[in-house]
């Protein structure tokens, strides 16, 4: 497999800010986002100016660039962990790759700093394969291939829209989790990236992905908002609802999903006890949600990614919405989301 | 959440749930007292609990038509068992056992003998003839390995004791119904991830357990001919479920399996010799399983532990043998993605049945090959329950 080839111009990184000094963040990252177009977003309540090393080529949002770009009532779908959707609706380009702030660049097993976006971008550049399960993983990797009874009609695979990261040192785990077991760390650097198979879901984890805007950005969406939603990742949903809806609309339109290498490496940030004590909606609410993902059935005639949102939106609000208030909002949002999309989509072409 | 803590779901806590999922098993050996391992290569946190052995629930099937001389590597993994090794090909060729294994050892004569005109349904001259082993063991676990697989080593220069991580990966739930992307939450250092919903993590029972190779991989015979320098050199650390609805081509290269709860499954087809396909024994098994699994509601698991796959087959004569096998595939695999099977089939056998019966009415006219097929699978069965009488009572639950 010859090496892909990362354009710069290809490729938009995403960071939400939540902490004004972003200086030893971006400085560990340098090496890797140098070359890159960055676009921050501050926190709408975040209300100090953000600083930010010489030598990268940046945009900032703020708050008040995101009321004049949409409505107020919309304006409050970019608060907290999603104000890096801003960055996805105002980006130009092909490829958004986003990571949270509390992360670093990680080690791979032979010592090396992994690059992320050379990662990431490979894994959307190569077909994914979703309809049957490749036992040496990525078939497209260098070193491996389809396996004896792969069907060669599949070989072809399909196009990746969304690249699941994984994470060292404090990985992804819920509060209950990592409150009963504060010691747990993720060492284990598994070199291998795979499909997700067609009709599998999976929890997406919004601390390091990365997708085709093109495609999949009417589907990237920050739909669901929990009552007592926070600041850290053990209080927010948004991402794992976000992964259900674009897992369903991936697997109607042929779509792949990976999963696997790059990794970051995660910091220490809040408390898992303190995310316990609050309100546990999120963790009871993926109870219905998954078995209502699991059974959604799109139409024929949902032939792009807008169409399966909207049928989506209004099976979510004739399904759950009606026992959770916070679902029929999600709904609402995705319809919303689209509208917005759409408007700024034709603004720009003008 | 203060209640979590004080009333934590019995469902939670994987350490909480392997002591229950142990002590509630319906088959009493688990209550066994744990046996020391053999070997613990791990370099993992102070909490592991030792994998038992298994060694009076445990055989080791081996198919050969040559020699074991592979067993001396594998002596101070493998001897603690029992082997069952058919031998394929020629009956009256005597094939050596090293010293000190404890073995049966069945060939075609044997074969003939036990099952009489069933013996039909046993593959001549093709490493599919390995089911056999399957049917005649009276143990809960079966390992299957091929003679050309050795011990591989892990990226820290340890041997990797295969046998014990398949016996992991067997004796800890799989997680069919959502994937978890940390892979196996029950391996030691991981759990499952951040919208896992809570009453998916006590899992499924495991029934089968697929290991990779390191060196030679098992690529097929266009594959081989286009690469025959590539080697597989990448360790991958990692175990996961196959989800369910999701079909893979399962390699008896280094496999194990529950063959109380899976067993009737696992029938390697009509290959070799007088058939006209070969390469395939497998891959068949492997899918008529896997419709069967994701029916019943348990696991399938893939990854670790790898072997070191020495020899690779001469890729013209694999490709003599894979050629039908190439075509045919493109029809099997709709057939299989679209396999469904009754509620009233509550047990493995009469999953089986049911498969054979579709393989009839819908790949005949592939092919004749698959009325064959499809009638040697219900003499499988018959040939199955004979040799086991008490295990025609509805499995797991």
């Amino acid at each position: 497999m010859s090496l892909v080839t990362i354009d710069r111009n290809e490729v938009d990184i995403v960071i939400g800010a939540f902490r004004s000094d972003l200086t030893s963040f971006l400085e560990e990252w340098r090496p890797i986002f140098s070359r890159f177009h960055l676009i921050i977003v501050q926190d709408p309540d975040l209300k100090e100016e953000l600083k930010i090393p010489e030598g990268f080529d940046f945009d900032v949002y703020s708050k008040s660039d995101i009321d004049k770009l949409v409505s107020s009532s919309n304006a409050s779908m970019f608060s907290g962990y999603a104000c890096r959707y801003f960055g996805y609706l105002v980006s130009k380009r092909k490829y958004i790759i986003s990571i949270d702030d509390d992360c670093s660049p990680a080690k791979d097993n032979n010592g090396a700093i992994v690059d992320i976006v050379t990662q990431h971008i490979t894994n959307l550049k190569t077909p994914a394969t979703p309809l049957f399960f490749n036992t040496l993983y990525d078939p497209y990797r260098k070193g491996s291939d389809f396996v004896r009874g792969y069907p060669f009609s599949l070989r072809s695979g399909v196009p990746c829209v969304l690249s699941c990261g994984l994470w060292l040192n404090l990985a992804d785990y819920d509060a209950p989790t990592q409150a009963l077991k504060p010691e747990l760390r993720n060492s284990r650097y598994v070199d291998a990236v795979l499909t997700v198979p067609k009709n599998s879901l999976m929890p997406m984890s919004g601390i390091n992905i990365a997708f085709e805007r093109e495609t999949m950005g009417p589907a990237i969406l920050p739909a669901l908002k929990l009552a007592k939603e926070g600041k850290v990742r053990w209080e927010t949903m948004e991402d794992i609802w976000c992964g259900l809806v674009v897992k369903v609309v991936c697997d109607h339109l042929q779509l792949g999903v990976k999963t696997g290498i790059p990794y970051v490496w995660r910091n220490e940030r809040g408390s898992a006890i303190d995310s316990l004590k609050k309100e546990w909606q999120g963790v009871k609410l993926m109870e219905e949600l998954i078995p209502f993902f699991q059974s959604l059935k799109l139409s024929q005639e949902a032939v792009t990614v807008e169409a399966c949102m909207a049928e989506m939106a209004v099976a979510v609000k004739k399904g759950m919405g009606r026992s959770h208030p916070e679902l029929a909002n999600a709904a609402d949002s995705m319809i919303g989301w689209v509208k917005i999309w759409k408007e700024v989509k034709s603004r720009d072409l003008v | 959440m203060i209640d979590f803590f004080i009333n934590p779901p019995k469902l939670y806590s994987k350490h909480i749930f392997s002591y229950i999922y142990h002590s509630n098993s319906p088959s009493s050996t688990h209550t066994k007292p744990i046996q020391s391992s053999l070997s613990s290569n791990t370099t993992m946190a102070s909490s592991v609990t030792p994998t038992p052995l298994l060694k009076d629930e445990l055989d080791i099937v081996i198919p050969t038509i040559r020699n074991l001389d592979f067993l001396e590597m594998w002596r101070p993994f493998f001897q603690p068992y029992h082997l069952i090794i058919v031998q394929d090909g020629d009956p009256s060729k005597v094939i050596k056992v090293p010293e000190g294994f404890d073995y049966e050892l069945y060939n075609r004569n044997d074969i003939n003998r036990i099952l009489g005109p069933k013996a039909s349904c046993i593959s001549f001259k093709d490493s599919a003839c390995r089911c056999f082993g399957y049917m005649v063991s009276k143990k809960k676990y079966i390992f299957t390995i091929d003679d050309d697989c050795f011990v591989a080593k892990d990226p820290s220069g340890n041997d990797i004791n295969a046998l014990e991580q398949h016996i992991k990966n067997l004796l800890s739930p799989s997680t069919p119904f959502f994937f978890n992307t940390l892979y196996d939450p029950y391996r030691e250092g991981a759990d499952f991830v951040r919208g896992y919903p809570f009453s998916l993590r006590e899992g499924v029972q495991t029934a089968v357990s697929h290991g990779l190779w390191l060196n030679i991989p098992d690529y097929d015979a266009p594959t081989q001919l286009v690469k025959p320098r590539e080697r597989n050199t990448r360790f991958v650390d990692a175990v996961l479920t196959i989800p369910k609805g999701t079909l893979f081509p399962m390699c008896g290269m280094n496999l194990a399996f529950d063959r109380e709860l899976i067993g009737p499954a696992m029938y390697f087809g009509l290959m070799g010799d007088g058939q006209p396909i070969g390469r395939y024994d497998d891959m068949w098994a492997g899918w008529c399983m896997k419709v069967i699994c994701d029916h019943l509601g348990f696991g399938v698991k893939t990854g670790l532990p790898y072997i070191w796959h020495s020899k690779a087959s001469n890729p013209f004569v694999n490709l003599r043998k894979e050629y039908k096998g190439i075509y045919w595939q493109e029809e099997l695999i709709p057939f299989f993605q679209g396999a469904t099977l009754p509620k009233e089939c509550t047990t493995v056998q009469s999953c089986y049945k049911e498969l054979s019966k579709q393989v009839k009415a819908k790949l005949g006219k592939v092919d004749d090959y698959f009325n064959k097929l499809a009638d040697a699978m219900l003499t499988w069965i018959e040939a199955w329950d004979e040799l086991n009488p008490s295990t025609q009572l509805p499995n797991g639950k």
